[in-house]
C-alpha cells in the first residue's frame, strides 16, 4: 500500500494552505499588531465584550436546553413507530432542514413582525399587539427552529439502536415504562445527547444571522461581533482574529466536556 | 399514552411546518402586506424569473457547487486512499486537521478564508470573487469527501490491493478494480454532501465573495436587509417545492431499489 501514500499529496497542499495556514493567521492576527510586533493589547480588548460572550453562551444554552427537551420525547416516539413509517417520518422531520437556513429565519421574521400575522391574530381576538420581534426571546426562538433537527436526529439514530431485549429484560425486573426510560434508556442514549448538544450548540453560540434578523440591534452575539470587525464598519482584524480565538477556545472546551460524557469512539458527527 | 405521542408529533410538525406554509401563502399575496390576504396573483413569481439579479446569483451558485463538488470529490478521494494506508501519527495528524473546518463554526471558517485571501490580494493579483469563493467552497467541501471514504476503509479487507498486485493487476489497475468499487458508496455519498453543502452555505461565501461574485443565499440575505419584497417568499415557494420533489424521487428510487434487491433475495 506504500505507493497509495503519494495519493494524498495535492490534498496535503490543499489543506496546508487553505486549513492551517488560514488558522494559524488568525492566531498570529490575534497576537501582533499592524507592523507585526508581539501585543496582548487585542485578546485583552476581548474583556470589554464580556456581556456580548455571556449573553451568546446564555441565550444557545437556553435553545440548546429546549432543544434537548422537545426533540427527546419526539425521537424516542420515532424510534417506536412502525418500521416503514419511521423512514418517512424522518424524511419529514428533516425536510425543512433543506431550505436554506436564511429563508427559514425570514419566516419567522414575517410571522413575528410589529405587522406580522401573529399580532394581527391577536389583535383580532383584542390581544397586543406585543412587541415579538427584535427581542432575545425571538433570537432562542430562531435557534430553536433553524437547530431542533441536529437534535432530533443524533437522539432518534441511537435511541432506535438501543436493544430491544434490555428494555424487555427492564420490564420483567419489575421496572415500570417511566423507571425503565429513566434507568435504561436515557442513559443508553447519552451518545446522541452530547453529540445532539454539542451540534446545537455550536451554530447557536455563532450565528451572526438569526441575531440580526430576529434580535434588531439590541441582541449582538458573539458572531456579530466578529463579523463587524471584517466586513462591518468597526474595521479591525486583529480584534476580530482575537474574538474568534477566544471562540474557538471556548467551543473547544465545551466539547472536551462532552466528550468526557461520551463512551470512546461512540461520538457521532 | 398513544393519542398522546400522536399530538406531540403533530405539535412538533406544526412548529417546522407553520412558518413556511405561510410563507407559501403570501408568496400568492396581491398586496405586500405580511398579516392580511387581500388577493391571488403570481405577479411576485413573474417578477422573479425577471429579477436578473437572483437569476445570475442562482446560476453562480449552481455553478460554484458543481466545481467545488467534482473538485473536491476527486481531491478527497485520492486523499483518503492516501491517508488510509499513512502510519499511525501522521494519519492522525492529518484527520484532526480534516476535522478542523467541521468541528470549527463556520464564521470563524469563513473569517480565517478571508484573512488569507486578503494576505494574497496585498501581494498578488488575487481580488475578491469567484476564485476565491470557489476556493473556500472546496476547501470546506473537502473534509466531508474525506470523512464519508474513510469508513469504507475499515469495511475492507486492507490485502486485496497487494492481492490483485500479485494476481498481475498493474497498481493503477488494482486501483480501479479492487479499490474504487469497494469505497464507491461513500465516494458517492461525498460527493452529494459536498454539492448540497456549496448549495446552502451562506457564512463561509459571505467572508469570501467579495462584491463581483455572488450566490444565491447571498442575494437572499441582501434581499432580507431592504424592504419587504414577497419575491423572497415566491423564491421561498418554489425552493420548498424544488426540495420536496427532489426527496420524493429520491425515496421512490430507494423503495424500488429495496424491493428489487428483497425480490432477488427471495429468489
Amino acid at each position: 500500500m506504500k505507493q497509495l501514500k503519494a495519493l494524498s499529496a495535492p490534498y496535503l497542499v490543499w489543506m496546508f494552505v487553505f486549513i492551517l495556514v488560514p488558522l494559524l493567521m488568525v492566531a498570529y492576527f490575534a497576537f501582533t499588531t499592524d507592523e507585526g510586533t508581539l501585543t496582548m493589547q487585542y485578546i485583552s480588548d476581548v474583556g470589554q465584550y464580556a456581556n456580548i460572550f455571556v449573553r451568546s453562551i446564555w441565550l444557545a444554552l437556553i435553545a440548546t436546553v429546549i432543544c434537548l427537551v422537545v426533540a427527546y420525547p419526539l425521537a424516542f416516539i420515532l424510534s417506536r413507530m412502525d418500521k416503514h413509517k419511521q423512514g418517512t417520518m424522518l424524511m419529514i422531520v428533516m425536510l425543512p432542514m433543506w431550505m436554506n437556513f436564511l429563508l427559514r429565519t425570514y419566516a419567522w421574521m414575517t410571522l413575528l413582525g410589529n405587522n406580522g400575522i401573529i399580532n394581527y391574530l391577536l389583535g383580532e381576538i383584542g390581544l397586543g399587539p406585543f412587541k415579538l420581534i427584535n427581542t432575545s426571546g425571538a433570537v432562542v426562538l430562531g435557534m430553536v427552529y433553524n437547530y431542533l433537527p441536529f437534535m432530533i436526529l443524533p437522539l432518534y439514530s441511537v435511541i432506535v439502536k438501543i436493544d430491544k431485549s434490555v428494555i424487555e429484560a427492564a420490564s420483567d425486573l419489575g421496572c415500570n415504562f417511566w423507571n425503565t426510560l429513566l434507568r435504561v434508556i436515557v442513559p443508553l442514549s447519552v451518545p446522541g445527547i452530547t453529540s445532539g448538544i454539542t451540534m446545537v450548540f455550536v451554530p447557536a453560540i455563532s450565528t451572526f444571522i438569526i441575531s440580526r434578523m430576529l434580535g434588531g440591534g439590541s441582541n449582538l452575539l458573539i458572531g456579530d461581533l466578529i463579523e463587524m470587525q471584517f466586513l462591518g464598519n468597526a474595521y479591525n482584524p486583529h480584534l476580530g482574529a482575537a474574538i474568534s480565538l477566544v471562540l474557538m477556545v471556548i467551543i473547544l472546551l465545551i466539547m472536551t466536556v462532552m466528550n468526557q460524557f461520551s463512551p470512546d469512539d461512540q461520538v457521532l458527527i | 399514552m398513544k393519542k398522546l405521542s400522536k399530538l406531540y408529533v403533530a405539535l412538533v410538525l406544526m412548529f417546522l411546518y407553520v412558518p413556511i406554509f405561510v410563507l407559501i401563502v403570501f408568496s400568492f399575496n396581491e398586496s405586500k402586506s405580511r398579516s392580511v390576504f387581500s388577493g391571488f396573483t403570481l405577479e411576485w413569481y413573474e417578477r422573479l424569473f425577471h429579477n436578473d439579479i437572483i437569476i445570475s446569483s442562482l446560476i453562480n451558485t449552481i455553478i460554484i457547487a458543481i466545481l467545488a463538488s467534482i473538485i473536491s470529490t476527486i481531491l478527497g478521494t485520492l486523499a483518503a486512499i492516501g491517508i488510509n494506508s499513512m502510519k499511525k501519527v501522521p494519519k492522525a495528524v492529518v484527520m484532526n486537521i480534516t476535522n478542523m473546518p467541521v468541528i470549527n463554526p463556520e464564521i470563524v471558517t469563513g473569517v480565517s478564508m478571508m484573512l488569507l485571501f486578503v494576505f494574497f490580494a496585498a501581494r498578488m493579483h488575487v481580488e475578491f470573487g469567484f476564485v476565491t469563493l470557489l476556493i473556500a467552497h472546496i476547501t470546506f467541501d473537502v473534509p466531508y469527501v474525506i470523512l464519508n471514504i474513510m469508513p469504507k476503509f475499515k469495511q475492507m479487507d486492507p490485502h486485496l490491493f497487494e492481492a490483485a498486485q500479485d494476481l498481475g493487476c498493474s497498481p493503477f489497475m488494482a486501483f480501479r478494480k479492487v479499490i474504487l468499487p469497494e469505497i464507491m458508496p461513500g465516494i458517492v455519498s461525498g460527493f452529494l454532501m459536498a454539492f448540497t453543502y456549496s448549495l446552502d452555505d451562506f457564512v463561509i461565501s459571505y467572508f469570501t465573495s467579495g462584491s463581483t461574485s455572488q450566490t444565491l443565499p447571498i442575494t437572499i440575505y441582501s434581499m432580507t436587509r431592504r424592504k419587504v419584497s414577497p419575491e423572497i417568499n415566491a423564491l421561498s415557494t418554489l425552493i420548498f417545492l424544488t426540495v420536496v420533489i427532489i426527496l420524493i424521487v429520491k425515496n421512490i428510487i430507494e423503495t424500488r431499489a429495496a424491493k428489487k434487491n428483497g425480490a432477488y433475495k427471495g429468489a
